[in-house]
């Protein structure tokens, strides 16, 4: 019998598919929470792992929220990529958790109903995916913010507009003053590649091309361009004001592009990111950097305090993470909260649930969907 | 203790006072000051001590510089990159000693 020739190892990072699509236990936010609390914990302010009793000893008895100023939607699962650290487990493979018309719809009646309000802070609509562009009432949901005279944010991967189908959205979002948010780990190809995928940071740079190209990045506030950078592996974001001149500097140098703000986030702990730092071994050695860096003074800015996360299904979360853990909003009126039942009232006066996932945002210059919040 | 490097020396590091506090506290607040961002970016500060970590070839600063050179947002070449650096100018530093073993040895050849 002849020997099987060896073939070479394909380009580019292992390809990843959905925890869901693979069947892996750990898609199951049970298991993930569990894995969490099973680490021995020794620091952070009191030595117990139980971010609870370190916000109460931060002198945060109960994380209350403050106004609510952003709404975010996360419109659905679906993506073109397959980011190796992805806190949504999102993926091509993702097709039916998808927000429908209705849910949509019913967003925009609670949009009204929170800018009815004679307190309203509501300022900005926050629309993050999966690859937000994929849903098809996206248009939809940004024209009804802007007619609103909301800011609106597109958390973009920047691949999609480099696929014929999105090739007119750097135009299309320059026309309506939508700021993009793109993803984009590093300023150079080898950490992009490895932690979006093989060929990824080309295409990032194509897409931010034609950015610049639709006015993006120049200045223009209705033409925001910021980048958002979470480290590619078990260390913590560095200072985004220290990172963001050399990134300005080092994209012009090397490839002519522009951009207007670089936001640092950690990653968080869940989902495929735990997936790896289980492969790794590295579970306990994140955790433990996390609750080390412990920043009492990240608390008041935690974006769990003035947004709200409202899932494809309409459901409603005190953030994006714990969506994904389907750790609910708890509000009194029901076991698990939807946008066509919101009620501003009950939002401000609920308590954020939180778990030990929390370290990822109160970590260093703490952290969240606008970056550093120390 | 059988080995005279110690995983955990590093993060004892501060122990060091018990001799000598007020002589800790100094070279720690200096220490601090050297790595902040100034003319240089912390992240420069943090690839040229990660540089001369290997010069130096201190286990505990290449673990520490390692570290705070990803933290700082330098990928893998650049860190790799620097090391040769210091690769470099202990290799050219060994060769130009050469230069003093040619006039050496010039002054007694034919």
């Amino acid at each position: 019998m002849t020997p099987l020739p060896i073939l070479p190892a394909p380009e580019g990072p292992r390809p990843t598919v959905s925890l869901r699509a693979r069947r892996a236990p750990l898609a199951a936010p049970a298991l993930q929470l569990g894995a969490l609390a099973a680490v021995a914990v020794e620091g952070g302010p009191t030595g117990t792992g139980d971010f609870g009793a370190d916000l109460a000893a931060s002198g945060w008895p109960a994380l209350t929220p403050a106004p609510l100023e952003i709404f975010q939607v996360n419109v659905g699962k679906l993506c073109n990529m397959t980011c190796r650290h992805c806190h949504v487990d999102a993926g091509p493979d993702r097709t039916d958790e998808n927000m429908d018309r209705a849910t949509a719809e019913a967003c925009v009646a609670a949009l009204d109903r929170i800018l009815a309000a004679p307190d309203a802070a509501l300022h900005t609509v926050d629309l993050t995916g999966g690859a937000p562009e994929l849903n098809p009432h996206f248009a939809f949901l940004v024209e009804a913010a802007v007619e609103r005279g909301l800011h609106v944010i597109d958390r973009c991967n920047l691949t999609i507009l480099t696929t014929r189908r999105f090739a007119h959205f750097p135009g299309w979002l320059a026309e309506r003053g939508v700021e993009v948010a793109c993803s984009l780990p590093h300023y150079r190809r080898l950490g992009t590649d490895a932690q979006r995928g093989g060929g990824a940071y080309a295409k990032s740079l194509e897409a931010l091309r034609a950015l610049n190209a639709a006015g993006y990045g120049q200045g223009d506030p209705r033409r925001r361009l910021t980048l958002v950078t979470n480290p590619v592996g078990a260390f913590l974001a560095g200072s985004q004001a220290s990172m963001e001149a050399e990134w300005k500097a080092a994209l012009a140098r090397d490839h002519g592009i522009a951009f207007d703000r670089l936001i640092a986030l950690n990653n968080m702990p869940i989902s495929r990111y735990l997936e790896w730092l289980m492969e790794k071994g590295l579970v306990e050695v994140y955790l433990e950097r996390l609750v080390n860096a412990f920043n009492p003074a990240a608390i008041d800015g935690l974006m769990c305090r003035n947004t709200i996360s409202i899932g494809w299904d309409g459901r409603l979360y005190d953030c994006d993470f714990n969506q994904m853990l389907d750790l609910g909003a708890a509000l009194p009126a029901t076991p698990r909260p939807h946008v066509a039942d919101f009620d501003l009232a009950a939002w401000q006066a609920r308590r954020v649930v939180t778990a030990r996932h929390c370290y990822g945002c109160t970590a260093g210059a703490g952290s969240s969907c606008g970056g550093a919040t120390a | 203790m059988d080995t005279y490097y110690q995983l955990n020396h590093l993060p004892r590091f501060g122990e060091i006072a018990g001799g000598s506090k007020p002589l800790a506290d100094a070279f720690f607040s200096y220490y601090g000051k050297v790595f902040e961002d100034g003319a240089l970016t912390a992240r420069e500060k943090a690839l040229i001590a990660l540089a001369v970590a290997h010069a130096v070839q201190c286990p505990y600063c290449i673990d520490a510089y390692t570290n705070e050179s990803l933290a700082k947002g330098a990928d893998l070449e650049q860190m790799t990159e620097a090391v040769h650096v210091a690769c470099a100018i202990r290799g050219g530093a060994s060769l130009v000693h050469g230069l003093q073993m040619l006039d050496h040895a010039k002054a007694q050849l034919m």
